[in-house]
């Protein structure tokens, strides 16, 4: 079971409550950009055994969209934070550090 | 003649004005006031289903009126809130309300069969808000006391939220978690 805290409403939302939106931070490329660009912002999505960041929405709730950093493989949830970000804030990073300090941050 | 473990009333028609608007700076805070009523603080429940307030998220407010005040209730807002940005509809006809009365480890454990959120009274005391899913449909609902509790839901499924209620309140299915 995953349970994540919706940063806006503060609720510790069971993941049934929530709807999975997909890989976080993603980089929109639109009408002028190349082919290969719009293919990797349609298609490529990161798939890592370790450290991941999501979109979430409280859908059964407040309604808001979110982020959510995890292991996907421990299900370890490093925190949430707001979605007007366009990378994870410090504090997430730190979090997540403290746990592995292997982790490289854009990796 | 079966006995069921809580007893489940429809409390149909209540009044519900739904207002979405900043809640901070003092405006929501005045109209509120004007009509008696009071701002809750997050997640928590003022006032009583005739009259009374439930905070569904930082921008939302659920405002309970009797069922012929809610069109007042929203000239009220609107005048309180011209020339900003926010949102007062009365969804009255689109809202379900139940009562739940019982035993309240019984009605927290009808409702724990349902719904993943936290049912321990610590978790979940009189006066405050939850809103979550209740088995396929999202809900919300509150504490008003010692084993009573109200619950909303979408109208649309009124019906499937009362037979799922009815359904897990059936003699002889306690758990006896709580
Ligand atoms: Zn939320």
């Amino acid at each position: 079971m995953l349970i994540l805290t919706c940063p806006y409403c503060g609720v510790a939302c069971d993941e049934t409550e929530l709807h999975p939106g997909g890989e976080a931070h993603l980089k929109r490329f639109g009408p002028d950009a190349s082919d290969e660009d719009f293919e990797g912002y349609l298609f490529q999505r990161k798939n890592p055994r370790g450290v991941h960041f999501e979109r979430w929405r409280h859908a059964y709730g407040c309604g808001k969209w979110f982020h959510a950093a995890r292991h996907t493989v421990t299900l370890e949830v490093f925190g949430t934070y707001p979605a007007q970000v366009f990378e994870p804030p410090e504090k997430i990073r730190a979090a997540i550090l403290a746990k592995l300090p292997d982790w490289e941050t854009g990796a | 003649m079966s006995d069921p473990l809580i007893r489940i009333e429809d409390a149909s028609p209540m009044g519900m004005v739904t207002l979405r608007a900043e809640l901070n700076d003092g405006k929501a805070a005045s109209a509120l006031a004007f009509s008696g009523l009071e701002i809750p603080a997050p997640h928590q429940v003022t006032g009583t289903p005739e009259k009374g307030v439930l905070w569904m998220s930082p921008d939302e407010l659920m405002i309970m009126t009797l069922p012929d005040a809610s069109d007042a209730m929203v000239a009220t807002l609107n005048e309180a809130f011209e020339g900003t940005h926010s949102l007062a509809v009365n969804v009255s006809d689109a809202r379900s309300a139940f009562r739940l009365k019982g035993r309240d480890a019984l009605v927290r454990e009808v409702l724990a069969k349902l719904t993943p959120a936290d049912m321990r009274p610590a978790s979940l005391p009189v006066g405050r808000l939850r809103r979550t899913r209740l088995a396929q449909v999202p809900a919300a609902f509150w504490f008003t006391g010692d084993g009573e509790a109200m619950l909303i839901c979408f109208r649309s499924v009124g019906g499937y939220v009362f037979d799922l209620l009815s359904k897990v309140a059936e003699e002889g299915t306690e758990v006896g978690y709580f």
